[in-house]
């Protein structure tokens, strides 16, 4: 192991119990970017960083052509990392893209040897399922794009030694891009179209799981479109089943600063995103559906 | 400072400046309600106080009472900018005495503290609770916000002003600097009219009126209707207010308005800035003002000056042909 990789290997942990970015923003090299169904998937080389925990994420901006005809995108733009992994010269970072508006689809046309700015991790991490009082282990709700830090949580449950079952929704086949970032067979499918799994929503399979005798000491992490999440988040407060969302928001910088990643609290106000999530305990929220996020 | 990347031109330039009677180690500040000291904290960890990007730190704007904000969404991107509404959340005075001032006092720089009342009495109680504080080195008067007894805006008439500023002045000998708003046809007279009520400093731009349709509804965007704009989509107007107003008056004007590089900061400097902040430039780079600081240097060792004030006022309305 290099230097750099075992310097690497131990990220600073603040007093919240998060991974700390380090200060200001760096150039990380993208290395891969390939074709996922309707997605892309990109990876890029943080030679700096820490290794992220499942749930954080990175503000990420193109080095180059970042604004175009239009002087957009100009900010950067937030993104759970899918899976990390330790090498020699770096940290492996994949994300999972789809190309929507001037930022994603710049990211999405990135190319091997471009720079691309880098802030992160940045956010609060999933909690282990023992600190949401579920002692049956885990269950993974993902849905389209938003399977992306479902993945490398996995891997870090099965890391640690939990069981988790993983249960995934898509609209058709092309939105199953990414799919393969779980490098696991036992998952449950639902899709829209039916071309696999079960015909329908993925929060069908999850009312399913809920039946079981063991559901209700089992933790749910959920992360998707708000529709979805606000499904897991009344079907998990009905059965009083612990529950993680890992939410998005419109944000411009990623820490505090910009105040727009407001998310309403069940107790009246807000919190930011950036900062006291992206993972939220679903029981802090008074709903996942919040005017302009999901896009 | 002993940074690393201080470049070899340091010996030569130097970036000492004095404002309102407090001297900084350099000119570029932060724009109030663009950086969270105390939140990036949290996700940068202790290497954000052993490497602070500004040589002084502007709150967010407090009011007397705690308030949540706006309802989401509170963020439009622009061509080369971006509209906010946000509505100020904050924990109101008490809430900032409490539990946010003790942790932006072990900040290593001095802290000028933002305000804002929809009355004179407002003001004034936010005045006098925020400057007996030891740890509060001077006060930003936020004056773009309706006064709910007259029904205008303070910053936009210069009489609402120099009331405002005459009332406040008899309450402390802090430093008080008036941020200006864009949104007026004659920014110099309500910097006129804030020299005139006892301001120690002008600060200016604050964000442009500005609005945002939704495409897919064709409804506005924001969650409170209209927001405000900034980022380098403001820059040469908010150039262009700084020059007027820092031929206006004799007080020492802070500019801002889509600053990002040191060439941009030499510019509000030649407008006839005594400082500058950095804004919206943070949001895409949290180490923003310490680039912004050192391309400065080199950009000042490029034309020959080896200390800001050199500059100061050479682009000036007064001096421009």
């Amino acid at each position: 192991m290099s230097v750099r990789a075992a310097a690497a290997a131990q990220p600073q942990i603040g007093a919240e119990g998060r991974v700390l970015a380090p200060l200001g923003r760096r150039v990380a090299d993208v290395i891969e970017n390939r074709p996922a169904g309707a997605y892309r998937v990109f990876t890029a080389l943080d030679r700096e960083g820490p290794t992220p925990r499942a749930g954080q994420f990175y503000m990420l901006a193109a080095v180059e052509r970042w604004a175009k005809r239009d002087g957009r995108p100009f900010l950067p733009r937030p993104f759970s990392v899918a899976m990390a992994a330790e090498e020699e010269e770096g940290i492996r970072l994949d994300f999972l893209v789809e190309d929507f508006g001037p930022g994603t689809e710049r990211l999405a046309a990135l190319e091997p040897g471009e720079g691309l700015w880098i802030v992160g991790p940045l956010g609060r991490s999933f909690s282990l399922p023992g600190e949401l009082g579920g002692t049956a282990g885990a269950i993974l709700v993902g849905g389209g794009i938003g399977i992306a830090p479902l993945a490398i949580w996995r891997r870090q449950l099965a890391g640690a030694g939990v069981p988790a079952r993983v249960v995934l929704g898509f609209r058709d086949r092309a939105h199953t891009g990414g799919l393969d970032l779980f490098d696991c067979s036992e998952i449950r499918l639902a899709s829209e179209d039916g071309h696999q799994g079960h015909r329908g929503y993925v929060t069908d399979l999850l009312s399913v799981l809920l039946e079981g005798n063991d559901s209700s000491t089992a933790a749910v992490y959920a992360c998707g479109p708000p529709a979805m999440l606000e499904t897991v988040r009344r079907m998990c407060a009905e059965r009083e089943i612990g529950a993680e969302l890992a939410m998005e928001s419109p944000m411009a910088c990623g820490f505090g600063a910009c105040m727009g990643c407001a998310i309403p609290l069940s107790g009246g106000g807000f919190m930011r995103l950036c900062v006291d999530g992206p993972v939220v305990d679903a029981a802090r929220i008074e709903t996942a559906l919040v005017a302009g996020s999901g896009h | 400072m002993g940074s690393p990347h201080s470049p070899v031109a340091s010996r030569r330039v130097d970036l000492g400046t004095e404002i309102v009677g407090i001297q900084l180690a350099h000119p570029v500040l932060n724009g109030s309600g663009t950086f969270d000291a105390i939140s990036a904290r949290r996700a940068f960890g202790p290497a954000l106080h052993d490497r602070f990007p500004f040589s002084a730190f502007v709150s967010k704007t407090i009011t007397p009472e705690p308030r949540a904000g706006n309802p989401p969404p509170r963020l439009f991107e622009t061509p080369a900018g971006m509209i906010n509404s946000i509505g100020l959340p904050n924990k109101g005075l008490e809430g900032f005495l409490a539990s946010d001032l003790p942790a932006l006092a072990e900040l290593p720089v001095p802290l000028i503290v933002s305000v804002m009342g929809t009355t004179q009495r407002e003001f004034a109680a936010l005045v006098e609770g925020v400057a007996v504080r030891d740890e509060v080195d001077a006060l930003e008067l936020n004056v773009s916000c309706p006064n709910v007894e007259s029904g205008l805006i303070v910053g936009e008439e210069p009489e609402e002003t120099v009331r405002l500023l005459r009332d406040l002045r008899k309450l402390t000998d802090k430093p008080l600097i008036v941020k200006l708003t864009p949104n007026v046809a004659d920014p110099a007279a309500v910097a006129v009219a804030a020299q005139q009520g006892g301001a120690d400093a002008v600060s200016l731009i604050n964000t442009m009126k500005a609005a945002a349709i939704d495409p897919a509804t064709v409804r506005t965007w924001l969650g409170a209707g209209s927001g405000g704009l900034s980022g380098p989509a403001v820059r040469a107007i908010a150039l262009e207010q700084v020059r007027a107003v820092a031929a206006a008056v004799a007080v020492p004007v802070i500019g801002m308005g889509g600053i990002e590089s040191g060439r941009d900061a030499l510019e509000f400097i030649a407008a006839g800035a005594t400082a500058v902040a950095v804004g919206t430039a943070n949001f895409r780079d949290p180490l923003a003002g310490e680039r912004v600081r050192l391309e400065l240097e080199y950009e000042l060792g490029r034309v020959g000056a080896t200390r800001h004030d050199e500059i100061r006022g050479r682009a000036a309305v007064s001096t421009s042909t």
